[in-house]
């Protein structure tokens, strides 16, 4: 047996530990039960709550749990008369001041504290003095406070601390008179933020969004994953009589962890937006009118086939990448059917040059977890926090475990950790790229590659370059992430392949942060025009999205998308969609740019309404389940999609279930590995670009139709700030200091 | 990063006297590189000494010197009774009321200085001179019981005559 590995006996039950583990660790996986308010495993211990004192055998008093590394042969005793007493007496000691407002409380009936009252309260108080009471505090849209209900556990100042990286909370005063505050009143501004409402043990940090608005006894839990990120986020939606209440993080260490991002969390109250699409629509005669289910997808099937007169390339279909791999994938068979090649999701890309080098699927290079494994990571072109979350919060994990993360980005955006900057203005970026390509070179005594070779003249490495550089070269396990706004570059081919020549000349891998939250499922089912499904070649290929709307189609589909907030050149999608003469519409929503470009709208199931699978990052396939009832008579997506199918003739189309269709997925996709190895051929030259910043960056709550529904979220100093909103942007950088 | 901590650092030297940067850098001297989180109690008695008590300007210029969130200091600032975070009286009076001072007399010294100035414990007197603080725990002057300490000099064996000529003696 390994030295560091100790016996201890806990409840008389043999145990074996870890050398230095804390004594809840152990007992907690060997499903012991100790009670606890201020511990959490993701958290730092702080030992200050004292619910979790335990009696072990020699110990002269009882000893907190969480505080005490185990030793070989230590006896613990966690249901003794001596811990019981403790634990009782903690109890009483932290319910002094703590108000008897269950019955008002929304933490009522999951509340940590509660449940531990049940088990180990007294049932008669024996206090007759005044409790405290402590001023709320307005932390924002998305947090409610009631600080009177605070028990000082502390885990909210550690997360601001430890997972966010910056302390906005913390402990105030002293004794008695100690709060858990901002001291000045200020927004708690973090993309991760809601996590806090999860840690709080008590009804001190609630959802406020669902204020009031359900019991979490009366709400049933469904999993769910969360569709606004390549993350894949696993999720619990709590739904009150088929309408999503709110969102929580569902435990998965290898995606998640226990957190989840508040665009994930918060999302959800865009769902029943005023603009809900509840029926099917049809405009006759430059009239809308509302259709039963039946006329409307008869009449799309017949405008289709009569706007096209047999002429496949005259469609064009346009797929946000949120649906879900069983829509694409009918979509895909539709366009097939109707002999379109013209089909794409890459709805924020401009530069489809070099697309065969594409790799079959934007794959992140690792997995989410291994992230925090790597020992490089260098970042092209991504806004990072904003683009993913809880990837940028794994990145921040390697950095604080000694790898050496460089951004090479537009604007130098904050990061709570050691890092370097590459400045690399939109304009400017191949240039920037090919600077760490020729420093590469130099600093491993190699050729410039051909790629670089015309560049070389214009542009000259500093020290900045070469230091980053140097950051990548001899690393094991480097990794260069090409983010969202390097893939919506103009020069995307350029910026791709002088990446690819870094990585070649140090060593480093390839990885991609894939748009939405199925990026990578929909180049999997094959919506792309130079693809097939499982990434298969062959053909000629169609239009990708700028091409379907610079040489304007006949007839489109359009799926899930807004295009004027959604498409890259979303103005000019507009008008391509008005000039055509059929425009079948899937959408969960009708605004007026809507009505004004389509022919039919189909209302669809939204998020969490629909059962699907998504295709995350990694390459993970995530299955879920509707969780929700579709509003008015929306249907979910790969239903409406189903039947246009059979009425387009689409053969073996008789899906049943969701199930059915993701088994042809598989089978048409067969087995898709992932693989970023480059095998482009282009030569970078320093050309004009004609696109700022503000356009490739897409504000972290605009993203799709659903978050930019979200109030709360819409309120946010993030969303106001990239509003324009001066107020905001000054607290921003206020906040983002320290 | 660097360019940001920098900038920071330079907004707080604008708020803060050579004087007390000066005794910030000597006490950060002190603890291992990166640890300047330590001097954040002598960073704020200098600026207080200076001042005569904290503003949240004063203290997010501590925060930007020393880089560190603002609200670190804040809780340092809170937790400490000998940091004034609100404006109070230029002469700080901390009558001690703990047990030998107590048996010594001293709640009549309070109630005499209480009368005198005319405001309660915790209270400034409107013409901003003296500040009564509550005083929490013993000054450690036992022997010389009762006392008081005004702006940090101790006076003892304090008699309501000997209150008197000590505080008609400041300006």
């Amino acid at each position: 047996m390994s030295d560091d590995i100790v016996k201890i006996e806990v409840n008389g039950v043999p145990l074996e530990a870890r050398k230095g583990e804390m004594l809840i660790e152990v007992t907690d996986r060997a499903g012991i039960y100790i009670p606890r308010f201020c511990y959490h495993h993701k958290l730092s211990v702080a030992a200050n709550c004292r619910m979790c004192l335990v009696d072990i055998e020699k110990a002269p008093k009882p000893m907190p749990a969480c505080a005490t590394p185990v030793a070989d042969g230590m006896k613990v005793y966690t249901r003794s008369r001596r811990a019981i007493d403790a634990q009782k007496a903690t109890m009483e000691f932290l319910l002094i001041n703590h108000p008897l407002d269950c019955p008002i409380c929304d933490q009522g009936g999951e509340c940590e504290l509660q449940d531990l009252a049940v088990g180990y309260g007294r049932d008669v108080s024996r206090y007759t003095e005044r409790k405290r009471v402590v001023k709320d505090l307005n932390i924002g849209p998305l947090i409610s406070t009631d600080m009177t209900r605070c028990i000082h556990c502390t885990r909210c100042v550690r997360f601001g601390i430890e997972i966010q990286g910056i302390q906005q909370l913390g402990t105030i005063g002293r004794g008695e008179r100690t709060v858990i505050s901002t001291y000045v009143e200020r927004a708690v501004e973090h993309e991760l933020s809601g996590n806090i409402i999860d840690l709080c043990p008590v009804g001190a940090l609630n959802n406020k969004p669902y204020r009031y608005s359900a019991r979490p006894w009366e709400m049933s839990s469904k999993p769910l994953v969360a569709a606004h990120d390549a993350v894949g986020s696993n999720i619990y939606a709590h739904v009150l009589r088929g309408r999503v209440k709110r969102v929580v993080p569902k435990r998965n260490d290898s995606i998640n962890e226990t957190w989840i991002s508040d665009r994930d969390r918060f999302s959800c109250y865009g769902l029943y937006a005023d603009d809900r699409l509840e029926k099917p629509m049809v405009k006759i005669d430059q009239q809308w009118t509302e259709a039963t289910w039946q006329e409307a997808l008869e009449l799309a099937a017949r405008e289709l086939v009569k706007t096209l007169d047999g002429e496949g390339e005259a469609l064009g279909v346009l797929v946000s990448p949120n649906a879900t791999l069983e829509e694409m994938f009918l979509l895909r068979r539709i366009a097939d059917r109707l002999g379109s090649r013209n089909i794409d999701h890459r709805l924020r890309r401009r530069d489809f040059r070099d697309q065969n080098a594409d790799p079959v699927f934007p794959w992140l290079g690792c997995s989410i977890e291994g992230l925090e494994r790597r020992d490089a990571i260098l970042v092209v072109g991504s806004n990072l926090r904003m683009e993913a979350p809880l990837i940028a919060h794994r990145v921040r994990n390697a950095a604080l475990d000694g790898a050496a993360v460089t951004f090479v980005n537009p604007a130098a955006y904050t990061y709570h950790f050691e890092h370097e900057y590459v400045d690399a203005p939109v304009e400017r970026m191949v240039h920037a790229l090919g600077a760490l390509v020729v420093a590469a070179a130099r600093e491993t005594q190699k050729q410039v590659p051909a790629v670089a070779a015309k560049l070389a003249s214009e542009i000259a490495a500093s020290d900045a370059h070469t230091s980053a550089v140097r950051r990548l070269i001899g690393k094991e396990r480097a990794l260069i992430l090409l983010g969202h706004l390097a893939q919506r570059h103009p020069q995307f081919a350029e910026i791709r392949a002088l990446a690819a020549a870094l990585a070649a000349l140090t060593g480093a891998e390839i990885g991609y942060i894939a748009e939405g939250a199925n990026g990578a499922g929909a180049a999997i089912s094959g919506v792309l025009p130079h693809r097939g499904p499982g990434g298969a070649a062959g053909g000629e290929p169609g239009l990708d999205v700028q091409g379907m709307i610079n040489s304007p189609r006949r007839a489109y589909i359009v799926f899930g998308i807004e295009p004027r907030e959604d498409i890259a050149n979303g103005e000019r999608a507009e008008q391509a969609l008005k000039s055509a003469d059929t425009v079948i519409t899937f959408s969960s929503y009708v605004t007026d740019e809507l009505l004004g470009c389509s022919t039919v709208l189909l209302p669809i199931a939204a998020f969490a309404e629909t059962p699907g699978t998504f295709v995350n990052g990694e390459g993970r396939w995530q299955s879920f389940d509707a969780a929700a009832n579709p509003v008015g008579d929306a249907r979910p997506g790969w239903r409406v999609l189903r039947v246009l199918a059979n009425l387009l003739g689409v053969e073996d189309a008789e899906y049943r279930s969701a199930e059915e269709v993701l088994d042809g997925v598989r089978r048409a996709v067969g087995e898709t590995r992932p693989d970023n190895s480059y095998s482009g051929q282009i030569e970078a030259e320093g050309d004009a670009v004609q696109v700022s910043l503000d356009e490739l960056d897409v504000p972290i709550y605009s993203v799709d139709a659903v978050v930019r529904r979200s109030e709360p979220l819409q309120r946010t100093v993030f969303a106001r700030g990239a509003k324009g909103d001066d107020d905001a942007r000054a607290e921003i950088r206020v906040q983002s200091a320290g | 990063m660097s360019d940001g901590n920098s900038a920071r650092m330079e907004a707080g030297k604008a708020v803060l006297s050579e004087h007390v940067r000066e005794e910030i850098d000597r006490w950060v001297a002190k603890f291992p590189e990166g640890r300047q989180r330590s001097a954040v109690i002598a960073a704020l008695h200098a600026v207080q000494h200076e001042h005569g008590y904290l503003t949240q300007p004063l203290m997010d210029a501590v925060a930007e010197y020393l880089n560190l969130p603002p609200v670190q200091v804040y809780e340092v600032a809170s937790f400490y009774s000998m940091f004034e975070t609100k404006p109070v009286g230029r002469h700080k009076i901390s009558v001690c009321t703990n047990i030998s001072c107590m048996l010594r007399g001293a709640d009549e010294i309070v109630e005499h200085v209480e009368r005198k100035l005319g405001i309660k414990t915790g209270e400034s007197t409107p013409d901003g001179r003296f500040y009564l603080k509550c005083e929490e725990e013993c000054l450690a002057a036992c022997v010389g019981a009762p006392m008081m300490m005004v702006d940090h000099v101790y006076y003892e064996n304090l008699t309501p005559e000997k209150v008197d000529e000590i505080l008609d003696s400041l300006d």
